[in-house]
């Protein structure tokens, strides 16, 4: 760190680091791979998300070959894996009866069933929709020069980063990677892989790979609470915030207070584990006909869980938070219409913040709880859909009257508010305790939250990355791709998981290996769903491709673009594209809401947050850097 | 680029960036310990009756080491005002103070307090033997007090006899040494062929007179191991461990949270180093920058000192 010679200025020594960067190029690795800027941080969490989230779909489309054809051997994948895998002690693949290798072991199903869980919530979704699109958007939109704390930024993503290293590499230990859900229930989890080795086994790296996972999106979280309180440009007062910031700032302080919960649970797994404590296993409990040891006192396996759903609920709502914000922004440019109800939506994602935190117990109906307490958490589970509403309605209502333009983003924007839709209003019955009972692990539940996270989120994702594609590379991504890939995917996607709900509710239970073949007599009428599923799914997953050529291929051959392609109002679009170290290349201030489109008089249908008003512009605060002595 | 506010604080909210940070960073690190009493908590409600112990701990330890905490939160708040004034000869000797208090803190913990549970050792017996052991568990006297049963004989090992390949054994203390050391025990046992016959225990004095009156409540100091022996045959022992994370749910929790509690003071003290020895250049530079640097730092040390005025009473007292 270099230091000015100057002893009277108040300058930090950050400032000297930063000066000397403006005259040196930087040079490759701290440019992109150890890099303190923003936006490279976004682009690294959002690629890694990416390659995760394609990853746990890969590992959902093995188990879906076992689901539709039991028993037969995985084409391809198995026998190569069988094979590739067999110097780890693998058994995720077997060889059947007849000695056919690829066919996907119960034990291999556990796995891909457990570890597609994590990957999808903890490496895919958090990364892209929070840590990426935050990373890269937020400071941009409330026009700070980046993050308030660049440099635990970059620790941020390099623990997050060892977390996925630590992830991956736990399906090369003995016994494979965790098998216990991505809940890790005990006792299961506080007993399984323990017999290959005390530390190096699938679940105690699951933990310890959880417990990085976490730190980072406390350090994340932590930096986006600072950014958006700290560095709002002028005149950036908290009813001008751009909705998506908004959405990013509540779900920050979901992740900052809810996870280190999960954390306090996952040292308590680990010393369970490793070094014998009994947080979790019961006393007396007998696993093959076996007493497996005296525990004193006696821990609870009921802890475990009241500990991870205070987590995990929340959780849900930093999954869809970020969508909706994403999806706001989307909507409101492509309808050329301020966004309906700014404010109420801001009320409803506080309201629903808070109400995330006393909701958790209603995934534990069925572990069994008096009543009152179920009454209790049936009630704020109920009362939680009202500001889900208000912020679906919302965003259905500002599209009312509107010229649309339907561009790719917004086509997954606006699919996204009708999934969205579904998923919450299947999610009442299960808020019920008498119609939980029934319908608990079953694949209703699984179609349920599948449609928030999968055609909500995701879909969200999309529009998102459509959306400020240009902003980062300064390219557009090909328009007929887009559609494509939209409506194959809006297609397939509801192929996959619309028959779910008919499962279960026949009772059709979410962790049966074969499909429901066992229990034919209470499956078999809809057991051919199984087949449609995965056809629809491979065909899913084959659209995808489609997404990752146009992606890759509009880097280096999308056409160019300047700052504001969408004709935007928000601050990101008045910086250069992409935006340069420091982002905006002239000094920034806000003159008014961020959705100011179609303004009668107005020579533009879209006028800038940056743009003074004909008041401010005479006597105008200076569009300068903030004061600082 | 200059990043705004990093010294002095945004008018709108008062606070420079790291301050904001830091209280942000507490408010996650009160649910993270929130979650681990939260979970003590859970755990005592659930225990079975007698299954959670009292008086284990040595609370005068425990007193001197909460008195050299808070004398460090005052020390650290004393430093941070010495920078204020510019007066770094001061800030210098009380962050010294500081760092020494948290290093003493650790040192009892760690050096003390951690071993002497190592050392001693607990056999729960089974129910249908309690009989037996009457003498020793006085859960009649218990019962007409209206008390907990008493499921557990605590002490020293003074010898532990087993079979070798079906050839009896005795395992005796090393020379110039009082006991058996519980890990030395629990490595002959792991041994191949070997099975445990009897543990011959020096009992605490709550087990020497389980009667006595004087037993049903903890002291405040810790009274030193009996004379009297007591065997206990392998058949009647539920569960044997000194008092190791393994030992139950209550040293579970003890060790987590206090282990935790440490690493945090651990952490608190390697900053302040930091400061102490590489403080000097920032501070010539720009004395107030260097001021909050040890306000941030202070308050998490602050915190930390709190975390532990709720430990020492649910763990040492209650």
């Amino acid at each position: 760190m270099s230091i000015t010679a100057d002893t009277h200025t108040h300058e930090t020594p950050g400032h000297g680091h930063e000066h000397h960067e403006e005259h040196h190029e930087l040079g490759f690795w701290q440019k992109y791979v150890f890099s303190t800027d923003h936006k490279v941080i976004g682009i690294q969490y959002g690629i890694t998300g990416l390659v995760f989230l394609f990853f746990g779909f890969l590992l959902m489309l093995v188990m879906r070959w076992q689901l539709a054809n039991p028993g037969v051997p995985v084409p391809f994948v198995g026998p190569f894996f069988q094979t590739a895998l067999k110097m780890f002690g693998s058994t995720i693949f077997a060889s059947d009866a007849n000695g056919n290798p690829g066919v996907l072991t119960p034990d291999g199903y556990n796995t891909f069933g457990a570890m597609h869980g994590t990957i999808m919530v903890f490496f895919g979704i958090v990364p892209i929709a929070f840590a990426a699109f935050g990373n890269f958007v937020v400071p941009l939109q409330i026009g700070a020069p980046d993050m308030t704390f660049p440099r635990i930024n970059m620790a941020s993503y390099w623990s997050f980063f060892i977390s996925c290293v630590i992830m991956v590499a736990s399906f090369f230990v003995p016994g494979g990677a965790a098998k216990s859900g991505w809940t890790s229930y005990p006792p299961l989890s506080g007993i399984a892989d323990l017999s290959h080795s005390v530390f190096l086994n699938g679940q105690t790296l699951w933990v310890l790979g959880m417990v990085f996972n976490i730190t980072a999106s406390l350090l994340g979280s932590v930096n986006f609470l600072a950014t958006i309180i700290q560095l709002r440009a002028p005149g950036m007062t908290w009813m001008r915030l751009p909705f998506f910031v908004w959405a990013q700032f509540i779900t920050a302080f979901l992740l900052l207070l809810a996870f280190p919960v999960l954390e306090a649970a996952g040292f308590m797994q680990f010393t369970d584990r490793v070094f014998g404590t009994n947080f979790f296993m019961p006393t007396g409990l007998v696993v093959k006909q076996q007493l497996v040891q005296h525990w004193s006192g006696g821990g609870s396996p009921i802890l475990w869980q009241h500990l991870f759903w205070f987590l995990a609920h929340p959780e849900v709502y930093v999954l869809i938070l970020p969508g909706i914000g994403m999806v706001a922004e989307v909507v409101a440019n492509n309808t050329r219409k301020p966004l309906y109800g700014y404010k109420a939506m801001v009320m409803a994602i506080l309201v629903l913040a808070f109400l995330s935190f006393i909701v958790w117990a209603h995934h534990m109906y069925m572990t069994g709880m008096g009543a009152k307490v179920a009454a209790f958490f049936q009630t704020t589970t109920i009362i939680i859909s009202v500001p889900s509403v208000i912020l679906l309605t919302a965003l259905m209502l500002s599209l009312w009257g509107a010229s649309i333009r339907f561009t790719t983003p917004m086509l997954f924007a606006t699919a996204f508010m009708p999934m969205f839709g579904i998923g919450g209003l299947t999610g009442i019955p299960l808020a019920f305790n008498a119609v939980d009972l029934y319908l608990h692990d079953t694949y209703y539940v699984i179609a349920h939250f599948h449609y928030v996270v999968a055609p909500g989120t995701i879909f969200a994702i999309f529009a998102g990355l459509y959306y400020w594609f240009p902003k980062a590379t300064g390219r557009m991504m090909n328009g007929f791709l887009g559609h494509l890939h939209f409506w194959g995917s809006l297609i397939f996607i509801n192929g996959v998981f619309f028959p779910m709900f008919l499962q279960g509710m026949h009772g059709v239970h979410r962790r049966w290996y074969d499909g429901g073949k066992t229990y034919e007599q209470l499956a078999g009428p809809l057991i051919h769903w199984n087949g449609f599923m995965s056809t629809a799914a491979f065909l899913l997953g084959a659209v995808q491709l489609i997404f990752i050529f146009n992606f890759v291929w509009s880097i280096f051959k999308g056409q160019k673009v300047g700052r504001n392609p969408w004709d935007a109002t928000t601050l990101e679009w008045q910086a250069p594209s992409p935006p340069p170290h420091g982002n905006f290349d002239r000094p920034i201030a806000v003159y008014r809401g961020p959705y100011e489109y179609s303004v009668p008089g107005a020579p533009t249908d879209f006028t800038p947050q940056s743009q003074p008003t004909a008041a401010t512009q005479a006597a105008a605060p200076t569009p300068e850097e903030p004061p600082h002595h | 680029m200059q990043i705004p506010y990093e010294v002095s604080a945004r008018p709108d909210t008062g606070l420079y960036n790291a301050k904001l940070g830091i209280w942000l960073f507490l408010a996650s690190e009160v649910m993270l310990f929130g979650g681990l009493f939260s979970s003590y908590i859970f755990l005592r409600i659930g225990a079975d009756p007698g299954y959670w112990p009292h008086g284990l701990l040595n609370v005068p330890v425990g007193t001197f080491n909460t008195a050299v905490l808070i004398g460090s939160s005052v020390t650290v708040v004393l430093a941070w005002a010495s920078l204020k004034m510019r007066r770094w000869n001061a800030y210098w000797g009380w962050m010294l103070a500081t760092i020494i208090c948290g290093t003493v803190f650790l040192a009892v913990k760690l050096t003390y307090e951690w071993p002497q549970k190592f050392e001693h050792f607990g056999v729960f017996i089974k129910q249908d033997a309690f009989p037996k052991y009457e003498p020793y568990l006085g859960n009649k006297h218990l019962e007409e007090e209206k008390r907990e049963p008493r499921l557990e004989i605590t002490g020293h090992i003074h010898q532990m006899d087993i079979t070798r390949d079906g050839k009896l054994e005795s395992i005796l203390p090393k020379e110039k040494e009082e006991a058996v050391s519980p890990s030395e025990a629990d490595g002959v046992l792991s041994e191949e062929g070997v099975k445990l016959v009897d543990y011959q225990v020096q009992l605490d004095a709550i087990n020497a007179d389980p009667s006595d009156k004087d037993n049903d409540r903890p002291h405040f100091r810790q009274r030193a191991v009996t004379e009297k022996i007591a065997k206990i045959d392998a058949a009647d022992i539920a569960s044997a461990s000194a008092f190791f994370p393994r030992h139950s749910s209550y040293f579970s929790c003890y060790f987590l949270i206090t282990g935790l509690h440490g690493l945090h003071v651990f952490a608190g003290v390697l900053v302040f180093t930091y400061f102490l020895l590489f403080g000097k250049k920032l501070y010539l530079r720009n004395p107030e920058h260097m001021a909050n640097r040890v306000e941030i730092a202070g308050l998490f040390w602050h915190f930390v000192d709190l975390v532990w005025i709720f430990v020492f009473p649910i763990f040492y007292l209650l």
